[in-house]
């Protein structure tokens, strides 16, 4: 789980990043000022309830955010280069050599018309203007590197004809042809089941540490985190509210809501014991209310969280939280 | 493959029987075909002639046994205009139509692929509402008053065009063109527009924009790709209905062709020439269906399985 | 989260709301109130049903005005042209037999209405009864009757009214009847693509538990539900009606003189387009602003109809305006 750093520089420094989205009751900002770093060889897991933000974070990254919704703000640099300041020529040159995502949905997110090989062979021929042949026979060896059976043949099939988890590989597939510096991976394995999952996952972290990519993980499942991740950050309606190594923060979190969904797994609750789970809902966005956004379901709520809101704060080396209560010893929820 | 075109032919089959038969049975619904082929002027003899001439005093069997035989021999009688075999007056006419059909389908699918496309890349902007309007305003124009109000303009009040025929240069092309034009034109940009805004908003565009496809490439290689059923089937629909702007056109400017020789045939009551051009529109048009079926096939995979498994 | 996702999100909210199968008096009053006040919110859609209104007014209510005049010829005021010199009966000049062309506009149009509007009752009607019995009981009766249209649909319209109409003489009711057969599997395939997704949905299951006839269950339960998709449809196919009615009288094979219809009035004039353009120009003007305001407001019937798109008439009037931003129903991610 953890992998030494190779190298003391981030690969991925995301700092103070905001989305915005117009909706019918005015802008409202879905991310807000989210911060975070990966370094090589490393695995981040961006984690949250499906709501927090945490997919248009990945998705600004990329530069692939609707258009309904637009960055208004923060920086997002690639090895010391803020992407956000580059042309949409100079961002489509990173996109695959330096930087790459896996989408969640497989079916969707393949052409249905286009022959899997033709999928994989396009980030070859796009940025090594490689000839047809040459990309066919590299689209050919990636298959056969996430394990697809009998690769040559299968290059002329269309996506319909794989397997949920066949089809989830080619995504990765494709995401890792160029040997992209950081992997952003998009709820990898929500759609699988679970035996599906666990070698989705495994093959991530084979790819992770063979060609030494910085991955960011994003999903809901606490336990993909603490087997797959090194550092977590925890998303709450749109902000970061802690971060930490994995192990730290799962074994002693800092912020009432971590500790709140670590309550609600059934493999952390001894027998007998009653299985936790936070009450209501998070706050919607265009209502989000002033000072700290969990305050409606916190339990250690107190007059100030409903005036101030707490910034991320230093709680240990290499972690923060962003509660007002973040050093103090939690009363028994 | 060739198990898909041969179901397509037999299934695209049943209406050209149902045509050919309802030709025969329409001729003699009205109990006197006479009435129908002769002239109206003519005098009981030479109806009792024509009668025992063309069979229609035999049992109807026999009648249809001879109409099938004459199909196959394309032998649909004389004209009584001009006394030609109205089988070849039917197949001389067919080319002129062909060509005003071809051109005019082959620009309003590629100058409906460019404009739809260019007002779906960015939905709601003012180039897309722009030409939905204009889309919307050519789609319900009627094809016969355009070509007038283009008579008026470019060859009567400026003189550049002529006003009809079609002896001459590139010039004599222009009207008939844009008449036949306007409406599959407007209808498709509309199509083309909505399925283009479906198929760039699905997740594989964001995949390949996430490999660093430029966008001419995202679009056209991509989205356009996925959007092509519905539009090949509008295209198709409306390639069928461009025989009724044909017949417009080819009145309105002289045009030697397929539609010009129906209704010329209608009014001078010339029942054997209609019916052969009726029939040769109507092979044309099942020929065109299976082409349509073909290219869906060959556009997506998904569809020759379902049609041969 | 994308666009399209929020779209069904949208759709499978007020997909409860549509079903309908609330009794007929909740959904009248204030229904029909949300109507008017969403139609009024829309300019253009407004702006085309108020058009529509004064045409159908001019050529019912209008033909008590003119009297005689559309037939009074006088010879010694042949083809004067349009102005106010004349009189309020000549603002659109005369024809060649000197009598008006505004009164003979509004009887041209009272004609091409008496055919444009029985022929599309007709085949709403017939199509979309035939359509929801077939969907309703699928099997043979379904496949025949799809072929039915099938072969309707291949062959073009025009040519099945002109064999028809050289067998049978052009008259108002055999032109009625023409475009009626050709126009029934538009109706017919849209009502049974509806009307078989119906079937399976849990509140005509339950009609079925409780015995009810097929025939009580398609009037109760589906002509509701399915009678705004139809009446879409019927707006759209009034423009092509009237246009294919207007084409065969143009090609003289339709309304017969001395009868009069706008296709025919452009048939005559087109003779006299050197020396009186008006008597052309006007009646084509008459066609196009006819279909383009049922065109606008059958687009605008979609939008209305649709429960995933409704939202979107429902906005304020702002500075964005309606087609503008692609503004979102509600944020849940």
């Amino acid at each position: 789980m953890s992998s030494p750093s190779s190298s003391n520089a981030p690969a991925l420094e995301v700092d103070g990043l905001s989305v915005e989205l117009r909706t019918r009751h005015g802008e409202v900002r879905a991310v807000d000022g989210v911060g975070f770093a990966v370094r090589s060889g490393e695995t981040l897991a961006l984690l949250g309830e499906s709501g927090c933000g945490k997919s248009m974070t990945a998705q600004a990254i990329v530069g692939l955010l609707d258009p309904v919704a637009s960055v208004t703000g923060g920086s997002v640099r690639l090895a010391g280069t803020d992407v956000l300041a580059l042309d949409r020529a100079g961002r489509r040159k990173l996109a695959g050599p330096k930087l790459s995502i896996v989408f969640q949905d497989a079916l969707t997110a393949l052409n249905p018309v286009q022959t899997v090989g033709a999928q994989l062979a396009e980030p070859f021929r796009i940025h090594r203007k490689m000839s047809r042949k040459d990309a066919l026979a590299k689209a050919a060896e990636l298959m056969e590197r996430v394990g697809i059976p009998d690769p040559k043949a299968r290059l002329s099939a269309y996506p319909h004809q794989f397997s949920g988890g066949m089809r989830q590989r080619l995504l990765i597939a494709m995401a890792v042809a160029l040997d992209p510096d950081v992997l952003l991976a998009d709820e990898p394995t929500t759609a699988l089941d679970v035996t599906v999952q666990a070698q989705i996952m495994e093959l991530l972290r084979e790819l992770r540490t063979e060609r030494d990519m910085a991955v960011v993980l994003i999903t809901h499942d606490l336990a993909v985190v603490a087997e797959h991740a090194d550092h977590v950050a925890v998303m709450y309606a749109g902000r970061v509210v802690e971060t930490g190594p994995v192990q730290d923060v799962f074994a002693d979190p800092r912020h009432p809501y971590t500790r709140g969904l670590l309550a609600s797994v059934p493999a952390k609750v001894g027998r007998g014991e009653e299985l936790r789970s936070i009450k209501g809902g998070p706050p919607e966005l265009h209502a989000i209310p002033a000072g700290c956004a969990f305050q409606a379901r916190c339990p250690m709520v107190a007059d100030v969280c409903r005036t101030d809101h707490p910034g991320l704060a230093e709680t240990a080396p290499g972690r923060a939280a962003a509660c007002h209560f973040a050093t103090k010893e939690p009363a028994h929820v | 493959m060739l198990t898909f075109v041969r179901r397509r032919i037999v299934s695209s089959a049943v209406p050209l029987v149902v045509v050919i038969l309802g030709v025969f049975c329409l001729a003699r619904l009205t109990g006197d075909p006479a009435k129908l082929y002769l002239p109206l002027s003519a005098t009981p003899q030479m109806r009792e002639d024509f009668l025992a001439r063309n069979g229609f005093d035999k049992p109807l069997i026999e009648q249809l046994w001879d109409y099938l035989e004459g199909l196959f021999t394309l032998d649909f009688g004389e004209s009584l205009r001009t006394g030609q075999d109205a089988a070849g007056m039917a197949l001389r006419a067919f080319p002129a139509t062909l060509q005003l059909a071809g051109a005019t389908m082959l620009l309003a699918i590629v100058g409906a692929v460019l404009i739809g496309s260019w007002a779906a890349y960015k939905p709601n902007s003012l180039a897309d509402r722009l030409s939905g309007l204009l889309s919307m305003a050519a789609a319900s124009m009627p094809d016969f008053w355009f070509a007038i109000m283009g008579v008026l303009v470019f060859a009567v009040t400026l003189g550049w065009l002529p006003t009809s025929g079609v002896v001459g240069g590139p010039e004599v092309w222009v009207l008939p063109l844009l008449t036949l034009l306007i409406r599959p034109f407007g209808v498709l940009v509309q199509v083309v527009r909505g399925a283009m805004v479906s198929a760039l908003s699905a997740p594989y565009v964001k995949v390949a924009r996430s490999k660093g496809a430029s966008e001419p490439r995202v679009v056209f290689g991509h989205a356009l790709r996925n959007a092509a059923p519905p539009v090949l089937t509008v295209a198709g629909d409306l390639t069928v209905g461009l025989v009724n702007g044909a017949v417009v056109v080819e009145t309105i400017f002289g045009w030697p062709g397929i539609g010009k020789l129906m209704i010329d045939s209608i009014l001078q009551r010339d029942f054997a020439v209609l019916q052969a051009a009726v029939l040769i529109t109507a092979v044309t048009i099942f020929a065109l269906n299976i082409l349509v079926d073909l290219c869906h096939a060959l556009l997506d995979s998904r569809v020759r399985q379902a049609v041969t498994a | 989260m994308t666009v399209s996702e929020q779209k069904k999100g949208g759709d499978s909210m007020t997909a409860t709301l549509d079903t309908a199968a609330q009794p007929e008096d909740a959904r009248s009053q204030a229904g029909r109130t949300r109507w008017w006040t969403l139609l009024l919110r829309d300019r253009v859609a407004t702006a085309a049903a108020v058009v529509l209104l004064l045409v159908v007014l001019a050529t019912t209510l209008g033909q008590l005005l003119i009297g005689d005049l559309d037939t009074k010829q006088n010879l010694r005021a042949t083809n004067t042209p349009p102005g106010f010199g004349h009189g309020w009966e000549f603002v659109l000049g005369s024809d060649a037999l000197g009598r008006s062309v505004l009164a003979r506009l509004m009887v041209a149009g009272g004609t091409s209405l008496s055919v444009a509007v029985p022929a599309v009752l007709i085949s709403l009607i017939v199509g979309g009864a035939w359509g929801m019995w077939a969907g309703y009981h699928r099997g043979w009766r379904e496949n025949v009757s799809m072929r039915v249209a099938d072969i309707i649909l291949s062959f073009p319209s025009l040519l099945l009214a002109v064999v028809v109409l050289y067998i049978f003489s052009p008259s108002a009711a055999n032109i009625v009847a023409v475009l009626a057969i050709a126009r029934i599997p538009v109706y017919l395939r849209t009502a049974r693509a509806e009307s078989a997704e119906l079937r399976g949905r849990l509140f005509v299951d339950a009609a079925r538990t409780f015995g009810t006839r097929s025939g009580a269950v398609i009037v109760r339960h589906i002509a509701p539900v399915v009678a705004p998709t139809l009446l879409t449809v019927a707006t759209v196919d009034f423009c092509f009606v009237m246009l294919a009615e207007s084409s065969l009288s143009f090609l003289g094979i339709g309304i017969q003189p001395p009868d009069v219809s706008w296709g025919l009035m452009v048939a005559q004039g087109r003779q006299y387009l050197q020396t009186a353009w008006w008597t052309a120009v006007f009646p084509g003007l008459a066609i196009v602003i006819t279909t383009v305001s049922a065109t606008l407001l059958a687009s605008w019937f979609r939008l209305a109809t649709d429960p995933a798109q409704r939202w979107r008439l429902a906005l304020p009037r702002g500075r964005r305006g309606r087609r503008s931003a692609p503004v979102l129903p509600e944020v849940t991610q």
